[in-house]
């Protein structure tokens, strides 16, 4: 069994509170039954917008991550899986396609 | 893990109020900016770490504090309700106003001040009912639109007109203020009329619809559990709520088409929803007042008392329209009026009362007119007529549920 991160990557926020919900135990119903499967070693954190990111040799600081929206890290989890075709097909259930963001899946290292 | 139904929406308008009431009512705008990032904090949280123990104090601490962020920045320039602001000026006083303002007594309180604030004289009553929903019932634009069969344009610029109207106060209504008595009428006329667009509306979705009738209901609840603002009017609207919303699983078959209430499945009515009905019909009669919602309540309750339709006391109905007309007179209770007296003294009677309804012709596009002539001409066996009169209630039919059971009348008096 390897480990994999999911990198949840730029998506529609919506736009009603009720939407909000909805979307909410979405994702909840999701990451539940991978847990219930043993596939989740850690729900993971949302990672806020906004930050810094310090580049250079001159360690010049500037307001990030990126510039643009879809391409901001908005949070990550980490899932147990035989192998990258697995956990990429676990990624499919994810509700963040619905809203046109994407998931980057990559291997922990060892 | 399970969020109580619609409970994003419904702590959305708490925390608006509140912040409303912190903010001022000309700085509405700022309110929703930090309600809605309140609300997005929550979702991103939520969805990877799972829910709170106590999702609605999480919510609450968050737009308390991002609140208190931007009084510390920006101090009076924000804040415009005078007997707030001195309190806002220092930082002695500002933690514990900003706190009692997110304790749960001044929370509920802000929520009922903004429903009245929410229903002003200058507004329509379509602005009202939008402006409710929006704010307090958390509804977008899009979800209004769907629920009112309306254009997406035609609402946003309905409440964007109405938001500037709110905007032009600086307090929330003061429910102390000698008007009280007054917009407690038009507050219960908006809520009257959010459960009747459920219940009667043109959506031709019945969750959507089901959903304006639960919002109404939701939001009279908040009002007859004020101890100190409950008045037997509001009684007699709540207990016509439960009333009719007891009936409302009946009123569309599995196939989404109307069902005349004569051959609804009464066993399928909802019998706590009736007896709720009848405890609050029961303390709606405290008072010596008597309004149309005590006489439509009364009325409600003659039907959902019987428990077959043959056992309906139509007589005393007859009696309760006689006393609503004399107090709220209208061409439709005039209508419905005639219905009951039908069902008495026979159709004839029925269509001669009919003949006699003073200003018969604000009717004139009002398809239950003549599907009531169609239906007691069918009644005394005049299928010609019966079928013409259902033509013409078919051309001024509103949405497809009223064509198809339009139509499905007239097949009934081709069959003969």
């Amino acid at each position: 069994m390897t480990e994999f991160v999911y990198l949840y990557r730029g998506y529609e926020l919506p736009a009603s509170p009720e939407e909000m919900q909805q979307k909410t135990a979405k994702w909840m119903i999701w990451l539940k039954e991978l847990s219930d499967n043993g596939h989740l070693k850690s729900l993971g954190d949302p990672l806020q917008p906004g930050g810094k990111v310090i580049k250079g040799a001159k360690k010049q600081v500037i307001d990030g991550p990126y510039a643009e929206a879809k391409d901001v890290v908005g949070g990550y989890s980490i899932i147990v899986a035989k192998d990258i075709e697995q956990a990429v097909g676990f990624s499919l259930g994810c509700p963040i396609f619905e809203d046109g963001g994407s998931v980057e899946v990559r291997p922990i290292g060892q | 893990m399970d969020m109580e139904e619609h409970f994003f929406r419904h702590e959305f308008g708490r925390i608006v109020a509140t912040l409303t009431r912190l903010f001022g009512v000309d700085n509405f705008a700022l309110a929703e900016d930090v309600t809605q990032d309140a609300f997005c904090r929550a979702m991103e949280t939520w969805k990877l770490r799972g829910l709170p123990k106590n999702p609605s104090a999480w919510l609450m601490t968050t737009a308390k504090n991002r609140a208190l962020d931007i009084l510390r920045r920006e101090r009076t320039a924000r804040v415009s309700e005078p007997e707030l602001a001195r309190f806002l000026e220092s930082e002695w006083t500002l933690v514990p106003t900003v706190e009692e303002a997110f304790s749960t007594y001044a929370v509920n309180d802000s929520q009922l001040r903004m429903m009245f604030s929410c229903c002003h004289p200058r507004l329509s009553e379509e602005a009202q009912i939008a402006l409710i929903l929006h704010i307090l019932c958390g509804f977008s634009v899009k979800e209004i639109a769907q629920a009112f069969v309306s254009s997406h344009a035609a609402i946003e610029k309905r409440i964007t007109r109405a938001k500037k109207v709110l905007a032009e106060s600086t307090k929330l209504f003061d429910l102390a203020d000698a008007d009280f008595t007054a917009r407690l009428s038009s507050v219960l006329q908006a809520l009257y009329l959010l459960f009747n667009e459920g219940y009667h509306g043109a959506s031709p979705e019945a969750a959507v619809r089901m959903e304006l009738c639960e919002e109404a209901m939701w939001l009279m609840n908040l009002l007859i559990k004020q101890p100190a603002l409950v008045t037997p009017q509001s009684y007699a609207l709540a207990a016509l709520m439960y009333f009719n919303a007891a009936r409302l699983p009946t009123r569309l078959d599995d196939a989404g088409n109307l069902v005349s209430f004569f051959e609804q499945d009464r066993s399928l009515w909802n019998h706590n929803f009736i007896a709720e009905g009848q405890a609050l019909l029961n303390l709606s009669s405290s008072g010596t007042a008597l309004t149309k919602y005590h006489m439509e309540a009364a009325i409600a309750s003659m039907h959902t008392s019987a428990a077959k339709s043959e056992d309906t006391d139509w007589k005393q109905i007859v009696s309760l329209y006689d006393m609503l007309m004399a107090i709220h007179p209208s061409p439709v209770i005039a209508l419905n009026r005639a219905i009951a007296i039908a069902q008495v003294d026979g159709p004839e009677m029925g269509l001669q009362k009919i003949g006699v309804i003073h200003d018969l012709h604000r009717l004139s596009s009002y398809p239950f007119y003549p599907a009531t002539l169609g239906e007691l001409e069918l009644r005394r066996g005049n299928y010609h007529v019966a079928k013409e009169r259902f033509c013409t209630a078919l051309s001024l039919a509103r949405n497809p549920m009223e064509r198809n059971f339009l139509q499905r009348r007239i097949d009934t008096c081709r069959e003969r």
